[in-house]
């Protein structure tokens, strides 16, 4: 009788995590920024069950009886940090036969035992929007994970309300998709080509709901993924270097009634009123240079600070290989440099991603209530000097640089790396 | 009349935009790189050359001299190989001139020949304090050409170059390797093969050239073999970047078997081989802080320069080269990351500063500031390499060539 029972156990045993912890833990004397309030100094923030239990000044906060208590005094923390747009994971997109490809899910093609998910880990980033691949006017759907420990993609998916995994719609226009037939030539017809497939989806869309089975139309894969754009389910994420095509996103957006979030946006400085008249978005990236090609000639590392002053939504982004995810806050920190406030350049590692992910009730920001995801600094978020010691999702701790491996990872080494550099990331064809 | 009138202010004009300056500088710290940081320092410059350091207490400044002011002074930077000026931010076919693929070695490719001093990336880098850089033919071919040293500034080569042959450049290991391209090699030991063959050949026509020259009869002109030629001289050294830790033990090899002056390039992993490096004593300039770890790079670490540095070798940091982006890498700001991962404020600041200049060969006008050096300063409004900190003037020569705060 007891050796079936045991087995029975053992079969239990495996999803129910050792490493997470029943008892709440309470990290005291830090400085926190939770970037949703003002920064407390000697802070105290307790977790429990994934999520922050307490959040408060040491003075006024009370640790709850039985938590296991950690002194971080000396540190900061701040929430863990979310990339709108990265390329991970050897992350592929739609191939070459042509140049929209709804159809084409990233998460199909993601190994997430690749060293650069504990990279990312490392550069303190708990969420990430995953893109596939580039030089399509439409490459396919991204999806949103969780940094958890894992070693699946449906371990680490996070989730839409009716259980399916979430994710956006990755798009480009300018240089970034022109080739040779079928790919478009010129800039009117990369967005003829597309205002035709989203004509095409609310067709579909119409006929799909056709009550006489006679008529409905059979199901299409890309059109669904369109159709799920246009009711705003996923997020059309835009890459867009020059302001002329960054009108044009803005234009495509106000036909088919689409939620946008723009990408890397090089010349935001140019159209920042615009932008934020629309109400849009950006996710900006930081380059060590401009140019690359003419249409990114203009970048500015003051993009950050105009589209705050203009008002508008600002994240950043790696595009990791582009940026190494290792040196997120570097990029944000640059952009300070620029002259954007400290605070909404925090926000914009943090809080701001989050909303543009459809993700900031539960992330992005430390309040009670909230995953808790979060970031332990040993310093000033915005120096150079500072170095990423832990990243907490959503209760476990997934990078400890006192740690032997993950501080390999974090530094680099004999047996860090990741042989081939991804089939993605704006590479050689978008010239 | 008219007409000469016209080119007689264009000449007034180019001379006011390039002749030297007096000028006094003054930081609350001075970082001269020749010894201890001097708090309150101030740096004459005369003529273009630097004529005085010290403290404010014992330097005076001249009445009316121009005196720029900031919270932190340096050398003017130094970057130890990059392929700016040849490679462009455009990254299109007329400004992509820093590889030529149609054959695997080209040593007599010249940087002087396509070197564009109008580049604007190079008023990019300069803005943050660059002031030299070695730049030529990047690394991707068995040899791909000649590199040069040039100041950050100058409408020509001629008023831009320092050193208009400074290395040859190759390149050992899967960077060498194009499989798919006719007369480029498949394997890294064919790569090998080929650059041996190339040496060999050389040796071949010195001894030939010697022979002629003893029976005082006509040498024929080789550009290849002579440019090699120096190289086996051991006037110039041969630029091998390699980054997997078989590749840079090659390049030991090859330079013990030929004798060449070997400097090392990239080294991803010469933690590897520290022994090794050491034996040789052989300069490297570490690839970029912050290359990405893919592909041959995929081990590096950001702790390299500190460990290659500890270990005695003479170590510097470039910018580096990308294919893609960002067309240029800011020295400073791998330096800044060399300093945040394991080098001390002073260390990390010669790796693109005085010990780039010997690595270069240049000490002796660059890199510290020093009575009787080129007077090239960078000015900060805090710790350069934070990043939060702005550079807020760049002087070459003594010609204030950025006022922008950047």
């Amino acid at each position: 009788m007891l050796l079936p029972l045991s087995g029975a156990l053992l079969l239990v045993l495996p999803t129910s995590d050792p490493e997470a912890p029943a008892a709440p833990i309470a990290f005291v004397g830090a400085r926190i920024e939770p970037v949703a309030g003002a920064p407390i100094e000697n802070g105290v923030l307790v977790i429990q069950d994934g999520l922050i239990a307490h959040l408060g000044a040491l003075a006024s906060t009370p640790v709850p009886a039985g938590a296991e208590v950690r002194d971080l005094s000396g540190r900061v923390i701040v929430p863990g940090f979310v990339d709108t747009h990265t390329h991970i994971g050897s992350v592929e997109g739609g191939d070459g036969s042509a140049p929209i490809q709804p159809e084409v899910r990233a998460l199909d093609s993601i190994d997430v035992l690749d060293p650069s998910f504990q990279r990312a880990r490392a550069g303190g980033i708990t969420t990430v929007n995953i893109m596939p691949g580039s030089g399509h006017l439409l490459s396919g759907q991204t999806v949103y994970l969780k940094l958890r420990r894992g070693s699946t993609i449906e371990a680490l998916a996070l989730r839409n309300p009716d259980g399916s995994v979430a994710g956006g719609i990755k798009m480009a226009n300018g240089t970034n998709s022109r080739r040779d037939p079928p790919f478009p030539g010129t800039r009117a017809k990369s967005a003829a080509l597309v205002r035709e497939r989203y004509v095409a989806a609310q067709e579909y869309r119409r006929k799909r709901a056709d009550p006489d089975p006679e008529k409905r139309a059979e199901r299409d894969l890309g059109l669904e993924a369109l159709v799920e754009a246009l009711d705003g389910k996923r997020v059309v994420h835009h890459h867009t270097h020059r302001h002329d095509d960054v009108l044009t996103v803005l234009r495509l957006r106000e036909e088919f009634g689409l939620r946008v979030v723009l990408h890397h946006v090089s010349d935001a400085w140019k159209v920042a009123a615009e932008i934020a008249a629309a109400g849009v978005p950006s996710s900006l990236i930081v380059i060590d240079s401009p140019g690359g090609k003419l249409e990114a000639r203009g970048m500015r590392w003051e993009n950050g600070r105009a589209l705050v002053e203009a008002g508008a939504a600002v994240a950043f982004h790696t595009d990791d290989w582009i940026t190494d995810s290792r040196l997120f806050l570097r990029s944000a920190a640059l952009a300070v440099r620029a002259g954007m406030p400290r605070a909404k350049a925090l926000e914009a590692l943090t809080l701001a991603p989050a909303r543009m992910l459809d993700l900031g009730e539960r992330a992005g920001s430390l309040a009670v209530g909230k995953d808790a995801d979060f970031v332990v600094l040993d310093g000033d978020p915005f120096s150079v000097y500072t170095h990423v010691l832990e990243t907490w999702v959503e209760g476990r701790r997934v990078f400890d640089r006192a740690d032997p491996g993950d501080r390999l990872i974090a530094v680099g080494g004999y047996g860090a790396g990741s042989p081939r550099a991804p089939a993605c990331c704006d590479e050689e064809e978008d010239r | 009349m008219r007409r000469i009138t016209q080119v007689a202010l264009c000449a007034a004009a180019l001379a006011a935009r390039t002749a030297p300056q007096d000028l006094a500088v003054r930081g609350r710290i001075v970082h001269t790189q020749a010894g201890a940081p001097i708090e309150d320092g101030v740096v004459l410059v005369r003529g273009g050359k630097i004529a005085a350091v010290g403290p404010a207490s014992t330097v005076a400044v001249p009445a009316g001299m121009e005196t720029l002011s900031a919270a932190v002074v340096t050398p003017g930077l130094i970057d130890a190989h990059t392929s700016l000026g040849l490679a462009g931010a455009l990254n299109y076919n007329h400004d992509r001139d820093e590889l030529e693929r149609s054959s695997a070695v080209q040593p007599e490719l010249r940087a002087i020949d396509a070197y564009n001093p109008r580049e604007e990336l190079l008023e990019w880098v300069r803005g943050f304090g660059v002031t030299t850089i070695h730049t030529g033919h990047a690394p991707g071919a068995v040899i791909s050409g000649q590199t040069m040293i040039a100041k950050t500034r100058g409408d020509t080569v001629d008023e831009a170059v320092l050193v208009p042959l400074a290395m040859v450049a190759a390149t050992l290991g899967g960077g060498a390797v194009h499989e798919e391209s006719k007369g480029q090699p498949g394997t890294r030991a064919k790569a090998a093969a080929l650059l041996r063959e190339e040496l060999v050949k050389t040796q071949a026509w010195l001894e030939k050239r010697a022979r002629a020259e003893a029976e005082s009869k006509p040498v024929e002109r080789d550009l290849r073999r002579e440019v090699l030629g120096e190289v086996l001289a051991g006037k110039v050294p041969l630029l091998v970047t390699a980054q997997r830790a078989q590749d840079i033990a090659t390049a030991l090899r090859l330079a013990r078997e030929f004798g060449f002056r070997l400097v090392l390039d990239g080294t991803a992993e010469g933690y590897q081989l520290l022994d090794e490096l050491k034996a040789a004593a052989v300069p490297v300039i570490v690839h970029p802080t912050m290359f990405r770890a893919v592909g041959e790079a995929e081990n590096l670490s950001l702790e390299t320069p500190g460990v290659l540095r500890r270990a005695g070798l003479l170590v510097a940091l470039q910018g580096g080269y990308e294919s893609y982006v960002p067309r240029t890498r800011v020295v400073l700001f791998e330096a800044a990351e060399a300093a945040a991962y394991g080098l001390s404020f002073a260390d990390a600041l010669a790796l693109i500063t005085i010990d780039a200049a010997r690595l270069l060969g240049i000490e002796a006008r660059v890199g510290s500031l020093e009575a009787g050096k080129d007077g090239d300063l960078a000015l900060y409004d805090g710790d350069p390499f934070e990043y939060t900190t702005h550079c807020v003037g760049v002087v070459i020569e003594g010609v204030v060539v950025s006022r922008e705060k950047r």
